[in-house]
């Protein structure tokens, strides 16, 4: 059941052939057996999800017309969303004890649609990572090879979905958070124009640059599942009030006369030589397709790290700030005084890349630092979004890897945190700019999964989508499966 | 200028974070090797460039009306609280 594809799953739920408590007892059973390899799930909601499914197969029985097409489909949740009498952890010890009061939009969304939530999968901590091993609850495996990273921060989601342990998974990007394990676990995952997809419910780590956005095996089931979670909330006031196009209408589109950016700067000497040969293959596939490549420059791209790692931090720094030990959350035993237990909650409830990235904000927000750090780097964000849009007037979309390796070992990185933030090299210009990047598999080095990404205008997730299906129609990349699934 | 030890007792005193002794030449390390990295932007000439907060150009945060929308559910956000007492959250004593 889990090696079918997800249009396949549709068409047997609706043909009765399968029901969804079938299908969700086949999934909940495979997390059982099989997600102490992995590590993938904080949380799996048993219950709930056989109530959901229930409740999914009386809509279905009713063939009522109406009926979203991932009805009865299983997925997996983010633990970063906030789901309401169930634990929302975010891979913090902060919130190991925090039951939601209220439901994320996204897990409204998706709810009303039908769908059946198995579980929260794992993700490094307030989603401050790229490896998935800063969260509280262990380190995620990699699927394609379980002494390494899935990547991160929605490194649960990618290994869920890796794993076959879900059809379905959502993620979350700020620097690069769906895309980087996508890439890592083979999988395609789409994070959206910044304001597409409600952040109501969705813990904030860096408010300018979080995204929530759709993971899973191709272009078509990201489409599928963006068509239920995209769309304006009045309690966002970062959403914005673009309507939401059918994802599925476009994706069959020809792409003759397609414009295929490559920048310059992606593809100079330091790309490692085998993700430029995968490269390559792909661009003579869109060649093949009609598309024409154009050579094109992003003269600020290498500042997109240090503007990232000042601004991010700087976000996280004022977002953090609401976790004190008095409404919710970890609250440290016997305080002195209430400085006491303001900074020995906190101190006990972050872990280590947590408060590095604290301290980092509040270093850089303080007095006599703000201008040359902070407004700095805001200056020079203004700057990358325009390098971008100058380039959207040249071709309709960018080409290019979405992280410079593949899928490190587990530990590798720990002592050096510095070198683990150049992971989001390629993904974190995307988020800075608010525009929408998609990364798709696009071959192997040695055994593990590379990813492309592409890059498109704000609001063009309907043409991201349909480059990149156009692209899985020609290659079975996506369809590859880890060894022993 | 780099980082000191003294620097980070202060920074982390403003995030009310509490750091063990034994920890802080790590955080010193990893602060002036993060700015290290950001001292890249530093040499480049942003003047007349206005800085940027929201991704999308001309975007500002929405307002409503200022109209009662919500209702009252102190009781139930209260049943995850630490520490309460007839509807107050109980802190240690703040005031002499």
């Amino acid at each position: 059941m889990h090696t079918k594809k997800l249009s396949e799953m549709i068409t047997d739920l609706r043909n009765k052939k399968i029901s969804s408590v079938e299908l969700t007892t086949h999934y909940l059973n495979r997390i059982e057996k099989l997600d102490k390899k992995y590590n993938s799930f904080i949380t799996v909601s048993h219950q709930e999800a056989l109530e959901s499914a229930q409740k999914a197969d009386k809509l279905l029985s009713q063939n009522s017309a109406n009926l979203n097409a991932l009805t009865g489909i299983p997925l997996a949740q983010k633990d970063i969303f906030c789901t309401m009498g169930i634990k929302t952890s975010c891979g913090s010890r902060m919130l190991d004890n925090f039951i939601s009061p209220y439901n994320a939009t996204v897990v409204e969304k998706c709810s009303q649609a039908g769908m059946v939530m198995l579980g929260k999968t794992n993700m490094d901590e307030f989603a401050m990572g790229a490896s998935n091993e800063t969260s509280f609850y262990g380190p995620v495996r990699n699927p394609w090879d379980t002494s390494c990273v899935p990547g991160g921060s929605s490194g649960g989601s990618a290994a869920a979905l890796a794993a076959r342990l879900c059809p379905l998974a959502t993620g979350t990007d700020t620097g690069g958070s769906i895309r980087q394990p996508a890439a890592m676990c083979g999988l395609t995952g789409l994070k959206p124009t910044y304001g597409r997809i409600s952040r109501y419910g969705m813990i904030a780590f860096a408010s300018s640059l979080d995204q929530a956005g759709p993971m899973g095996f191709s272009a078509e089931d990201a489409a599928l599942f963006l068509n239920v979670i995209a769309g304006f909330d009045e309690k966002d006031s970062t959403s914005i009030d673009n309507p939401v196009p059918d994802y599925m209408q476009d994706l069959n589109n020809n792409l003759e006369g397609l414009k295929i950016g490559l920048p310059k700067e992606y593809f100079a000497e330091s790309l490692d030589a085998e993700i430029g040969k995968l490269l390559q293959d792909a661009i003579k596939i869109y060649e093949k397709l009609g598309a024409s490549i154009h050579e094109i420059s992003l003269p600020n791209s290498a500042l997109a790290i240090p503007v990232y790692y000042v601004v991010a931090p700087a976000e996280c720094s004022s977002n953090l700030s609401r976790y004190d030990g008095i409404r919710f959350g970890h609250r440290a035993e016997n305080p002195r005084n209430l400085l006491d237990l303001y900074e020995r909650s906190r101190g006990e409830g972050f872990g280590a890349e947590v408060k590095r990235r604290i301290l980092t904000g509040t270093y850089v927000l303080s007095a006599g630092y703000y201008d040359a750090y902070y407004l700095k780097a805001q200056r020079i964000r203004h700057l990358i979004r325009d390098d971008f849009i100058k380039a959207f007037e040249k071709v309709d979309v960018i080409l290019g890897p979405t992280a410079p390796g593949t899928a490190f070992p587990i530990g590798a990185k720990v002592s050096d945190p510095v070198s683990m933030y150049l992971a989001d090299i390629y993904t974190c210009a995307i988020n800075l700019a608010g525009l929408p990047g998609i990364s798709v598999p696009v071959g192997f080095k040695q055994h593990l999964p590379i990813g492309m990404q592409l890059i498109g205008s704000y609001f063009r997730e309907a043409q991201l989508l349909n480059v990149a299906h156009r692209y899985q129609q020609q290659t079975d990349w996506h369809l590859r499966v880890p060894e022993g699934i | 200028m780099p980082v000191t030890a003294q620097d980070i007792n202060r920074t982390a005193h403003l995030a009310k974070l509490r750091i063990d002794e034994g920890e802080i030449p790590a955080y010193v390390r990893n602060l002036n090797n993060l700015l290290k990295l950001v001292d890249d932007m530093s040499r480049v000439n942003t003047d007349n460039i206005d800085p940027m907060s929201h991704p999308m150009e001309g975007q500002t945060q929405r307002f409503r009306k200022d109209n009662i929308t919500e209702e009252n559910q102190r009781e139930l956000f209260q049943t995850i609280a630490p520490q309460v007492t007839e509807g107050l959250y109980i802190v240690p004593k703040v005031i002499e």
